[in-house]
């Protein structure tokens, strides 16, 4: 079995792993950008709407990862698997679900994903091959390795992306599952969101192992530290993972250093942390404007950009006059979709 | 003076065994650590080793005998210098044992149903409405039941497999998946580390992805570890998912007390699984409903926790020999009729409440018998119309009584029967202790036949 790979050598210091990553196309370059930014719009009004009372409950945003789950998405094919935990909205635009279904679900909403009945932590698309959208943190990691389990068992090449935060990555069953993962070759690959903090805990004040790429050694899982605020570096180590797994060599995991502008939930006072921190990396690391300065200097014109920015600005303002107008659940949903 | 060999108790549950080969014949040496004898229990075949040191003096039990029971003497030791001439030295079995009670663990659960009395889950007045009159039948353990479940829903849909501890190269724990291995390969019949929350979770994941998984638990006092699992992601995502997302998954597996394996391994979990929407919560009696059961519950397009008893494992019964005999989940069963007073139970309840019946019946009271067989959902009507002829109820479990299910079938009594009754319900349950390993306390804690007696009678005013 390969002794992990970059993760032996590795600290978040010489992350980058020599130079940078692969360029892109101007056509991903772009394709990057205007996901990322839909999610980016989309975060920003669920947001309003929360403090509108429109939403109500929890409401995580993932303002500042996007280059996750696009760039991850960029590296799968279709039939893959996408699983993640509660901070989950970026992860369903991502796969292509409907922004409008997205929004009416997390209003409470007949049009949204589940009927309104799952809310911002439990929604759900056979069609995009998106299995939720869990509220138990960890839950998601046994999930997605049964994912991985099932496309093993039917000897598919589909893999199944299983994503968990640093929180996350301190419960048991990850274990559990990265043993059986390996023991049985699954093809699963591991997304780590290092956002620094789990709630309103820090990585330094939860884990032994701050390395969270050196998470598998024990079970022989290959893993590598990724600069998460760049999609170019996500891609690549996405198709480094996915290669891994369709050739049968079991689990890979890759943790994704990155960051969240916004508190854990829509009510944290954010006081585990201070403002100039969290504007550093916005000014030093924005994962949209990093692409948004690539194509620019490749001479792609202000007004290219602008005309994206208006779609995708389109896109989340009909989710919000959608999800604001479309009628809640018929009372009669209250008992339906318990059995089957 | 000879030392004797007993028929030893190879399982907290074993009663009685085959003693199939001796390995030493009368004038060998033996030492300590030699294998003497093979002894042969529905669930294997295992080897007995001498723990004395001297010559095989007599073969009391000759090989090839079937049905002995523990603690019988099969042979004895001669010790250095001893002489066939001592043989009748030999202490008499009652003085070496020393009770009967305690030495033999199975022995001491006098009212669990007793095997050697055996088909007691048979011993009912009603036919099987389920099983067409004329229906041929085979006699077999509920162990066998459910292995060949099992096995006739393997061969019929590939997408369903079996995963556990110890279920393919052990044969099972208890031998229930015996023999699946060999027929269906590793890839089906899975075996798990010992890591119940992650398997569960796995189990889940693969479900959600549309195959249909077998999840054994060596026992349900394991599944504690997975219950998350179980409830919010199993019995929870078809909800959640405004029904998109389901979950086709089947928990089985030992459920509440065995024999002298003291609290953390007898709990019984009916009411906890059968408090949760989403979940439908199977606990059969007779070997026919564990088969035809388990069948509906492989299929069923939801999560079912099959909840099984250790005891009930070793009884035979009849079932019928149809080639797809599956049983509806949620239909309860009258197994035995009569006026006077409806007992309600499932699972190894009823070996109570069938025998207080019997005792009853000596009394000039008829009782009619329930077997609920499906928790949830639970057969509200067959309760119901029952109480309506007799008036009075009694309900059994092993189980702790408060929020149990006995609680649940009175108040679905109440809400649904009340100007029925003449008296109000009598629950017999486990009593409020954790389980006690001692073997006396271990009896006190669980139901009897007399409480169910007892409890019949004062719903009757006798």
């Amino acid at each position: 079995m390969a002794a992990p790979k970059k993760a032996a050598a590795s600290t978040a210091q010489d992350k980058t792993d020599g130079g940078s990553p692969p360029e892109f196309t101007r056509e991903q370059e772009l394709k990057a950008l205007r996901d990322m930014l839909l999610i980016r719009r989309f975060e920003e009004k669920a947001g309003q709407l929360y403090g509108m009372g429109a939403i109500g409950g929890f409401c995580h945003l993932y303002i500042g990862q996007e280059a996750v789950v696009v760039g991850m998405q960029m590296a799968l094919k279709p039939g893959d698997q996408v699983i993640t935990g509660y901070r989950d909205h970026g992860h369903m635009l991502a796969t292509g679900m409907e922004a409008n279904g997205v929004m009416a679900e997390l209003t409470g909403r007949r049009g949204g994903y589940s009927k309104g009945k799952g809310g911002s932590m439990h929604m759900f698309s056979k069609e995009k091959h998106f299995y939720g959208g869990h509220g138990i943190v960890g839950a998601q990691v046994s999930l997605g390795t049964g994912l991985a389990f099932a496309n093993h068992y039917r000897d598919n090449d589909n893999v199944s992306v299983t994503y968990f935060g640093d929180g996350a990555a301190n419960q048991g069953q990850v274990y559990e599952s990265f043993n059986m993962a390996e023991l049985w070759k699954l093809p699963v690959i591991y997304v780590i969101e290092n956002n620094r903090y789990a709630m309103g805990t820090s990585v330094s004040r939860a884990s032994a192992q701050q390395d969270f790429s050196k998470r598998g050694a024990s079970f022989n899982i290959p893993g590598q530290q990724v600069d998460g605020m760049d999609v170019r570096a996500v891609k690549a180590a996405g198709d480094e993972a996915a290669a891994w797994c369709r050739a049968g060599k079991g689990p890979f995991i890759l943790e994704m250093q990155t960051y969240r502008y916004r508190g854990h939930s829509m009510s944290d006072p954010a006081k585990y942390r201070t403002r100039e921190e969290v504007e550093k990396v916005r000014h030093d690391q924005d994962p949209i404007e990093q692409v948004r300065n690539r194509l620019l200097a490749a001479k792609v014109s202000e007004q290219d950009l602008k005309a994206i920015d208006a779609e995708v600005r389109d896109i989340v303002n009909a989710s919000a006059d959608f999800a604001q107008h479309d009628p809640e659940p018929d009372a009669a949903e209250l008992w339906t979709d318990i059995y089957r | 003076m000879p030392i004797q060999v007993l028929m030893p108790a190879l399982s907290p549950t074993m009663e009685k065994g085959n003693l199939s080969k001796w390995l030493k014949k009368e004038g060998e040496t033996i030492k300590s650590g030699d294998v003497i004898a093979e002894i042969e229990t529905d669930k294997a075949t295992m080897e007995v080793e001498a723990t004395d040191e001297g010559t095989l003096g007599k073969i009391l039990i000759p090989e090839g005998t079937a049905d002995v029971a523990v603690n019988t003497p099969i042979a004895t030791i001669l010790a250095d210098g001893e002489s066939a001439a001592d043989l009748a030295k030999a202490p008499a079995p009652a003085q070496q044992q020393k009770s009967a009670e305690s030495a033999a663990p199975a022995a001491a659960k006098a009212e669990a149903p007793a095997p050697k009395a055996a088909p007691a889950p048979q011993a009912v007045a009603e036919p099987d409405p389920e099983v067409p009159a004329g229906t041929e039948m085979v006699t077999q353990t509920i162990r066998e039941a459910l292995r060949d479940a099992m096995a006739e829903e393997m061969r019929r849909d590939a997408d369903v497999f079996v995963m556990g501890e110890e279920v393919a190269e052990y044969q099972g724990a208890y031998k229930v998946t015996q023999g699946l291995l060999q027929e269906f390969g590793a890839k089906r019949v899975i075996d798990t580390p010992i890591t119940e929350h992650g398997f569960a979770g796995i189990g889940v994941g693969a479900a959600m992805s549309g195959l249909k998984p077998i999840v054994e638990f060596m026992t349900f006092n394991f599944a504690m570890q997975a219950v998350d699992q179980i409830i919010n992601s199993a019995a929870k995502t078809l909800y959640m998912s405004g029904g998109q997302m389901g979950c086709s998954i089947v928990f089985r597996g030992p459920n509440g007390a065995a024999s002298r394996v003291a609290a953390q391994h007898s709990q019984d979990y009916s009411s906890w699984y059968s408090n949760v929407p989403g979940l439908k919560v199977v606990a059969p009696y007779s070997a026919a409903d564990y088969k035809g059961l388990l069948k509906a519950a492989i299929r069923d397009p939801n999560p079912v926790i099959f909840l099984e008893n250790e005891m009930l494992y070793g009884h035979t019964g009849e079932v019928p020999k149809l080639d797809d005999f599956v049983i509806p989940i949620g239909k309860a069963r009258i197994v035995r009729s009569g006026g006077h007073v409806t007992i309600i139970s499932w699972s190894n309840g009823m070996s109570y409440a069938l025998k207080a019946a019997d005792e009853l019946a000596k009394d000039g009271i008829e009782a009619e018998v329930i077997d609920l067989r499906t928790l949830r959902p639970m057969d509200t009507e067959t309760i119901i119309n029952s109480v309506k002829k007799t008036g009075r109820a009694v309900t059994v479990e092993e189980g702790w009584a408060q929020s149990g299910v006995g609680a649940e079938i009175a108040a679905r009594i109440m809400e649904n029967a009340f100007d029925y009754l003449d008296a109000p319900v009598a629950r017999v349950s486990g009593k409020d202790v954790p389980m006690p390993y001692a073997a006396n306390l271990e009896k006190l804690a669980l139901p009897s036949v007399a409480e169910v007696v007892e409890a019949a009678k004062a719903v009757c005013y006798r």
